[in-house]
């Protein structure tokens, strides 16, 4: 099931402390174009940090490789030109701002008209209510409607990894299957993402790999759907 | 009533001046959270950079202008790159005690140059009309068209273009922003160079209406131009505008019809009123709660 091409982004030993709390303490995985990995976890566990980390957000010590290139020392900003698109914990849009804003905002990097306006065609596409309420303020936007604004942010960035931070938090759950929904479609577009999630049932369904982290350490993984079935993860994180 | 009129023009050229200098404060203000102290020595700086090129190079005015606008937009970025940034994640207080060191090392560096008041040459020509009884000059219709135009163009700015957008947005959540690729600092310094450019600009055309300048000019009408954004909300840049407006208008009505020594203490009075019934201002709002 994998779809495996060619290894995208290579996390080697990465350490993250906040002052004498090591937050993560030396985890190693791979993401592959294409895929959508998932990180589940306890709340604390590691996993907001882990993806602060390959955005250039906190300091960290080890490896983060993105495409062959070392993205230790490129500032946050610069990591979004290369690529990597974040969708951080609780969504982050600028109630401030109009949708229409939100999204433009996210172009800053490019230079490339005639391509930003085909994005806004398949963002528009795919979220057919962002179009709708272009002109109203992203904080009178729905808590569902906010997170479809966060991911096609991160689109419009010409995000071609995607780094989710808890999606399901807070939505009902016929919201999120409808995300989940979404994402997988995205994915099929050609996008890769990698998905963190506490939600660890709808993370196993659509993942293609999964990885467990526990107390900053990854304590198990493999295909989603294996990791479904298995004893521990289901005692751990599936209610049993 | 041609008093009335007379005096109204002279509040618009005084409120100008006020709103343009309380600008610089409340656009800090929304994107850092932290007042700028220094802000009204800039104010100060502009001036004198007037007074220099006007005398010593003896450009005429709109060059003088620029010139002023720029350099003292250089100096504002420059705070911020060398005191303010290494204190970004310090507590507020420690940003704000090392503003008000800036603006006193601004004052000093001043005095140690200049240590007597200087007058400024004037670089307008002096006309005036007599409308009806109310005498306008073309020094006040200069410094309140000139006033509006920056303004005008401030809030195109802000609302209209991407830098503009996303200082808007880091007065929102300054932790995003650079998820969209924004270079957080780059944007933090074109709004220090927009703020402390239009302080400048309010120093070049102060001095021409006030011609006698020195080091300390910049600390009262400071003062004033910051209660003026705190009036109008403080991190709202149509407040800050209309907060100018007011002060100005409220000074001057006051002079025109008590003792001129109760302006300060009636115009201050006024304003706490007003604040007690608007704790954010006229166009403040309660910043919201983030979770």
């Amino acid at each position: 099931m994998s779809a495996s091409n060619g290894v995208l982004l290579t996390v080697n030993e990465l350490t993250i402390s906040y002052g004498n709390i090591r937050a993560v303490k030396g985890i190693s995985f791979e993401v592959h174009e294409g895929e959508i990995v998932t990180l589940i976890g306890a709340n604390g566990a590691g996993k907001s940090s882990t993806l602060r980390a390959i955005s250039g957000l906190v300091p960290y010590k080890g490896e983060v490789i993105y495409r062959g290139q070392n993205l230790h020392d490129i500032p946050a900003d610069q990591i979004v030109a290369l690529g990597i698109a974040q969708v951080p914990e609780g969504r982050g849009i600028f109630g401030n701002l109009t949708v229409g804003e939100n999204l433009k905002l996210a172009t800053w990097q490019r230079k490339d008209k005639a391509e930003i306006a085909r994005d806004y065609e398949r963002v528009f596409g795919i979220f057919p209510r962002l179009k709708e309420r272009i002109n109203q303020l992203g904080g009178t936007l729905s808590g569902g409607e906010q997170q479809m604004l966060a991911v096609a942010r991160a689109l419009m960035s010409r995000g071609r990894m995607l780094l989710l931070d808890e999606p399901s938090m807070g939505l009902a759950p016929v919201l999120v299957r409808e995300i989940f929904k979404v994402l997988q479609e995205i994915n099929q577009s050609g996008v890769t993402i990698l998905l963190v999630e506490q939600n660890a049932n709808m993370a196993l369904r659509v993942a293609h790999r999964g990885y467990v982290l526990e107390t900053g350490l990854i304590t198990l993984s493999g295909p989603g759907k294996e990791l479904l079935v298995d004893q521990r993860v289901k005692e751990a994180y599936l209610g049993g | 009533m041609i008093y009335i009129l007379q005096q109204s023009l002279n509040a618009l050229q005084l409120g100008s001046i006020y709103a343009l200098i309380a600008l610089g404060y409340t656009m800090v203000y929304g994107i850092l959270t932290m007042i700028n102290f220094a802000h009204g020595d800039l104010f100060m700086v502009g001036a004198f950079f007037c007074f220099i090129v006007a005398t010593f190079f003896k450009l005429p005015f709109i060059p003088t202008l620029l010139i002023s606008m720029i350099g003292v937009g250089l100096l504002g970025v420059t705070i911020e790159r060398v005191a303010y940034r290494p204190l970004r994640q310090a507590p507020r207080v420690s940003a704000v005690i090392t503003a008000l060191g800036v603006g006193i090392l601004l004052e000093s560096v001043m005095l140690v140059i200049y240590p007597y008041p200087q007058s400024v040459p004037t670089l307008l020509p002096n006309i005036t009309w007599t409308i009806g009884g109310v005498t306008i000059s073309l020094l006040q219709i200069i410094i309140i068209l000139l006033s509006l135009g920056l303004m005008l163009l401030l809030d195109f700015i802000v609302r209209r273009t991407m830098v503009g957008m996303a200082m808007r947005a880091i007065s929102w959540d300054k932790s995003v922003v650079p998820l969209l690729g924004v270079p957080l600092n780059l944007v933090i310094s074109a709004t220090f160079a927009l703020g402390t450019s239009l302080g400048a600009a309010a120093g070049v055309m102060y001095s021409q209406a006030f011609p006698v300048i020195d080091p300390y000019m910049g600390v009262l009408i400071g003062w004033k131009a910051f209660i003026s954004a705190v009036v109008g909300g403080i991190g709202n840049i149509r407040g800050a505008m209309i907060g100018g407006f007011i002060l100005g208008g409220v000074e001057i009505m006051v002079a025109a019809f008590m003792p001129s020594t109760y302006r300060d203490f009636v115009a201050f009075t006024l304003l706490l009123i007003l604040l007690i019934f608007r704790p954010y201002g006229i166009l403040g709002q309660p910043r919201p709660q983030k979770v």
